[in-house]
């Protein structure tokens, strides 16, 4: 029997899907080589990240309508790993460089307008993010995903567009509206942490309604490690941009060896 | 005597080395305690949820300072304003500190988890906070060395 005859049908959509949006990005990005050349890491990125939502997406591929660890597994890579990847692949950038002007102005209009904004705080971010999060296990909303398939897909949408959210307002890779300072988007990164490890920890002595509690320790355990790992990604980014950001001008700091040995004129 | 880049960077030197000192000790705690020895564990069930709060927390401080602490470090590299003496001490303070927190504070005041269980806990709260206490003792020393090698300038 083959295991994907439960819906095969399903698959192939998924399938469509990814290839469209893989060549959405990819084919902007190749085409416009010629004028400035986009760095082949990001289209590997974004592919990577629409690879992530099609394995979440694809029924039944890793048990999440069966088991806890599942369900786990989906919402890693759909509200952490996906918009992790795609955010550092800078959609918007790609998109402003390779657009028209008349569409390139619209967006970047759009993203001045004051909703916008508000959304795109990284505090915003961090509420939409880890208070879906906790919402979402804490009360009968988990139960109700898994007898309803339109809540169970609002619930993954919601997932990743707060998780694109807060990764975008936290690494800023994008133009943004108005990018925070390393140290204020640092605090939130934490934050958001303690809110995961919190809830992680929190899920393991109190399992979601409907989930066994062993099956609740492996699911748990699983988001507070795979959540560290994906966080010290975050971590590294916005450490990153503020070694860049406060790199010692050549004037300030005069070069010198980092070995310096006796000279004559020493005596 | 310290450089002048030294000297300039005396203050990030010390930040960088606590930053990197609080991380690498609940780095060591959670390795070495949590998941090696099976000590004390990732969640300790008969803790109040003060508790779970406070190690979230603390986790998440402590995982973002061994990343960002090495990046300060980094920084003073390029800047040629590593000032061993004072990283060292600072990093031995920031562990200690940490330390002797966990074995005071979450130990003893919150009754979050202990060393051990099911043995006599004296010798081990002991050890553990007269070690937090030594690595206190000796950034002090170091910390006032390097205040006297700064002062020698003037």
């Amino acid at each position: 029997m083959h295991p994907h005859e439960a819906a095969p049908g399903g698959s192939l959509v998924v399938v469509i899907a990814m290839l469209a949006a893989v060549a959405v990005y990819v084919g902007p990005a190749v085409a416009n080589r010629r004028q400035r050349p986009w760095p082949a890491y990001r289209s590997v990125l974004w592919s990577a990240g629409i690879a992530c939502l099609g394995i979440a997406a694809a029924p039944g591929l890793t048990g999440q309508v069966t088991s806890f660890v599942g369900h786990t597994v989906d919402h890693i890579l759909v509200g952490m790993l996906a918009p992790l990847l795609i955010a550092l692949s800078a959609p918007v950038t790609l998109a402003l460089r390779t657009l028209d002007p008349v569409p390139a102005r619209r967006i970047s209009r759009l993203l001045g307008r004051r909703a916008v904004r508000f959304v795109t705080h990284p505090i915003t971010a961090l509420v939409l993010y880890a208070g879906g999060m906790w919402a979402l296990y804490t009360t009968d909303i988990f139960r109700s995903m898994h007898e309803n398939t339109l809540l169970a897909a609002l619930v993954h949408v919601h997932f990743f567009f707060a998780g694109y959210l807060f990764t975008a307002a936290v690494a800023a890779v994008d133009p943004t509206p108005h990018r925070h300072r390393h140290a204020y988007r640092a605090v939130v990164l934490a934050a958001a942490l303690a809110a995961h490890g919190i809830l992680a920890k929190f899920l393991f002595a109190h399992p979601p309604a409907g989930v066994s509690g062993s099956s609740a320790e492996a699911g748990s355990m699983l988001m507070y490690y795979a959540g560290d790992a994906i966080d010290a990604v975050l971590i590294v980014v916005v450490c990153g941009q503020w070694f860049r950001a406060t790199r010692p001008r050549a004037a300030a700091t005069p070069r010198r060896p980092l070995i310096r040995f006796p000279q004559p004129s020493d005596r | 005597m310290p450089t002048d880049e030294q000297y300039q960077n005396r203050r990030r030197n010390l930040l960088s080395g606590i930053v990197v000192g609080v991380g690498v000790a609940g780095f060591v705690d959670e390795v070495v305690f949590h998941q090696l020895l099976h000590w004390h564990h990732f969640y300790d069930r008969s803790t109040p949820d003060i508790g779970l709060v406070s190690d979230g927390i603390f986790h998440a401080v402590s995982w973002f300072a061994t990343v960002g602490g090495m990046f300060l470090l980094a920084d003073l590299y390029r800047r040629r304003g590593v000032w061993w003496t004072r990283w060292t001490a600072g990093l031995l303070l920031g562990a200690g500190a940490f330390q002797l927190f966990d074995g005071t504070v979450q130990h003893k005041l919150f009754g979050l988890h202990q060393i051990r269980y099911e043995v006599d806990l004296l010798p081990y709260d002991v050890a553990w906070n007269v070690a937090a206490a030594a690595l206190i003792v000796v950034a002090v020393v170091l910390l006032l060395r390097t205040h006297r090698a700064s002062a020698s300038r003037k």
